[in-house]
């Protein structure tokens, strides 16, 4: 037997020289594009941190900012030029939160294409099985509890957040899971139906709120006005470590949208790359929203833009979908504090409002079937 | 020498047992059909073997080797599916799907590389697919991608290769064409091929060896010639039938007679 595998073997080799080469070719040529398409969203992205740091109440010249960003570089020396206040504003004030728009940015949207992969359903997108309703819950009994508004905003409130995020997926997870498997199905419904649970305690909580209502409102629609590096940094390991995870997954991600029984045929540990992908997409899911309440539609939009443009293979859709969001969600954020300054619009209002425009354009380009 | 053994597998689902204490043999180069009626466990056999479902007693040996402690990329890179009716996403071109295959063959951190490239040139060169692949699955017939999930099962390089009703949905030249290349696929390669039928007369013309289920359990295994005839198939199958030898090969044919009953009642609308 073992001469019999050599002697096939040797045979598909040979074939290889003979007529394969060109075929290779056009295999990597659609790999190519894409390759391209990775390089550039990541400089689109460097780009939209300068312009976005250059934008606000106090005026900064482009080049000031790119110059002042360079000299923070290793290696880089360049003579400061410019007011000790402008580094302060660009430094402590507007990079931290371009910083945690973009890292919340890539969260959501690489959370959203692992989601709408697993479930195999185009609608799912990060909140899908509870994290959003469990985030609200714990942030309004943030706002609720009786301490000091400093300690609230800076500390309870993200960390309730996060903690009811994390419960309601562990509740839906515990629901749904029969045996040893874990059915996708049941995982939705499990997750709509505490999520609605979760939402009617908070909608009772914030009607009887209040002067409070409108700390709470600001949170539930999104807002990154408090961020600071502290928040920054506490996000960051999150979404590094759970981005990396999910890009890792990404082939099983493919076969696996063939189906969990063909998936296990062809090799895969179905159970362990759900569990694996779950954990990883909810985690960098509740600590995106911890800070900045639940943004939504990036999740659901970026990756189909993504989907239509580039096409469904999760080895490119999962870091493009991560370079797309963050960039969005910058650009969104800079719009919502520039277009009514000094107030500021809620993010979620300008993630729609852009979002969806766009994504409607696209879906009448292509016209056709994108899942 | 390879094989593929089971001894006293019993399968269910959730306690219940579909088939009961199992024992099965089959060799390189043999086609193996299963034959016996809906809900008789044809495709419960076909998910253990394949490890979907785990046996409640009983082992299956794949050269010498328990399937139950093998990893899933190992079982895949020894036992490749075609299942009954796969759920296949429109938007792959041909050539990703049978690209697939090469999955139990890649780590974690490698991609697939001239070698998978050429062997999955060489199953769709085998199973002619090749002049379509790049198309995508939504422009492609039925029988098309029944010969895409055979070269997908080819590019995993198995030793055994299991077929859940691979002819199901297929007008009947489709069913010649898929049960000829599996066939020769089968002697050629020496593959062990172990496939569900509950087309009597395919099974009879196409396979070696016949296992017959019924109520869990193998009621008779032969030849087809052993194996299908009038008495089997009333008991089995409840059918009144009659089998009479094939013309050009004598392999048994089955052939149905409408009941009374349905015979006037249809021959009166006609008329």
């Amino acid at each position: 037997m073992a001469k019999e595998n050599i002697v096939r073997k040797s045979a598909a080799l040979e074939l290889s020289h003979v007529s394969v080469g060109k075929k290779v070719l056009l295999y990597h040529l659609g790999w190519r594009n894409r390759l391209y398409a990775m390089a550039g969203l990541g400089l689109l992205l460097v780009l939209v941190i300068v312009l976005t740091s250059a934008i606000g109440s106090t005026h900064i010249s482009l080049s000031t900012v790119g110059t002042m960003l360079l000299a923070r570089l290793p290696f880089v020396e360049i003579p400061t030029a410019w007011a000790d206040s402008l580094e302060i504003i660009i430094f402590d004030i507007r990079l931290p939160r371009v910083m945690l728009a973009g890292l919340v940015g890539a969260a959501l949207a690489v959370a959203g294409a692992t989601y709408q992969g697993l479930f195999r359903n185009p609608l799912a997108d990060p909140y899908l099985i509870g994290v959003a309703q469990g985030a609200a819950l714990g942030a309004v009994i943030g706002f609720l509890l009786p301490v000091s508004w400093h300690i609230a905003s800076f500390g309870l409130i993200p960390l309730l957040a996060f903690a009811g995020a994390l419960m309601a997926v562990a509740v839906v997870y515990a629901v749904a899971r029969v045996g040893k498997t874990l059915p996708m199905t049941t995982l939705i419904l499990a997750g709509v139906a505490l999520g609605a649970f979760l939402a009617s305690i908070t909608s009772y909580l914030v009607i009887t709120s209040g002067e409070k209502l409108h700390g709470i409102l600001t949170w539930l629609l999104g807002s990154f006005s408090l961020a600071r590096w502290g928040e920054v940094m506490v996000v960051l390991p999150y979404v590094l470590v759970g981005t990396v995870v999910i890009w890792l997954y990404a082939r099983p991600l493919n076969v696996m949208q063939l189906d969990e029984e063909q998936a296990q045929q062809l090799g895969i540990n179905v159970e362990r790359v759900k569990l694996i992908l779950l954990a990883a997409a909810t985690l960098i899911t509740a600590a995106a929203v911890c800070f900045c309440g639940t943004i939504g539609f990036v999740g659901i939009i970026i990756p189909h833009a993504v989907r239509l443009i580039w096409g469904p293979d999760h080895r490119f859709l999962l870091p493009l979908s991560t370079l797309a969001g963050a960039s969005f969600l910058i650009l969104a954020d800079a719009t919502a504090r520039t277009v009514m300054a000094p107030a500021e619009i809620p993010i979620g209002v300008i993630t729609a409002f852009l979002g969806a425009p766009f994504f409607l354009f696209l879906l009448r380009q292509k016209r056709r079937a994108i899942f | 020498m390879l094989d593929l053994r089971l001894k006293k597998v019993s399968l269910g689902y959730g306690g219940q047992l579909v088939l009961k204490g199992i024992e099965l043999e089959a060799k390189p180069g043999e086609i193996l059909g299963v034959i016996g009626p809906n809900g008789c466990g044809k495709s419960t056999l076909i998910r253990g073997i394949s490890r979907i479902i785990t046996p409640s007693s009983g082992r299956i040996f794949i050269d010498g080797q328990n399937i139950d402690g093998m990893s899933r990329s190992n079982l895949a890179r020894m036992v490749a599916v075609v299942p009954q009716n796969p759920l296949l996403p429109e938007s792959l071109t041909a050539f990703e799907l049978v690209l697939m295959g090469r999955t139990p063959h890649l780590g974690r951190f490698s991609y697939e590389g001239e070698k998978d490239v050429a062997i999955v040139q060489r199953a769709m060169e085998v199973t002619q697919t090749i002049a379509f692949a790049r198309r995508r699955l939504k422009e492609l017939s039925g029988g098309e991608r029944q010969r895409l999930v055979i070269a997908r099962a080819l590019a995993q390089e198995p030793k055994v290769m299991l077929l859940d009703e691979p002819t199901a949905y297929l007008d009947i030249n489709y069913q010649v064409e898929i049960l000829d290349l599996v066939s020769q696929l089968c002697r050629q390669q020496g593959l062990i091929v172990v496939a569900t039928l509950h087309d009597l007369n395919l099974a009879s013309q196409y396979c070696d060896q016949l296992v017959m289920l019924h109520g869990g359990k193998i009621y008779s295994r032969g030849s087809p010639g052993a194996v299908i005839n009038k008495q089997a198939i009333k008991e089995v199958y409840g059918a009144e039938v009659y089998v009479y030898p094939h013309p050009v090969n004598s392999l048994p044919m089955t052939f149905i007679v409408p009941s009374e009953d349905g015979h006037r009642q249809r021959s009166r609308k006609l008329g």
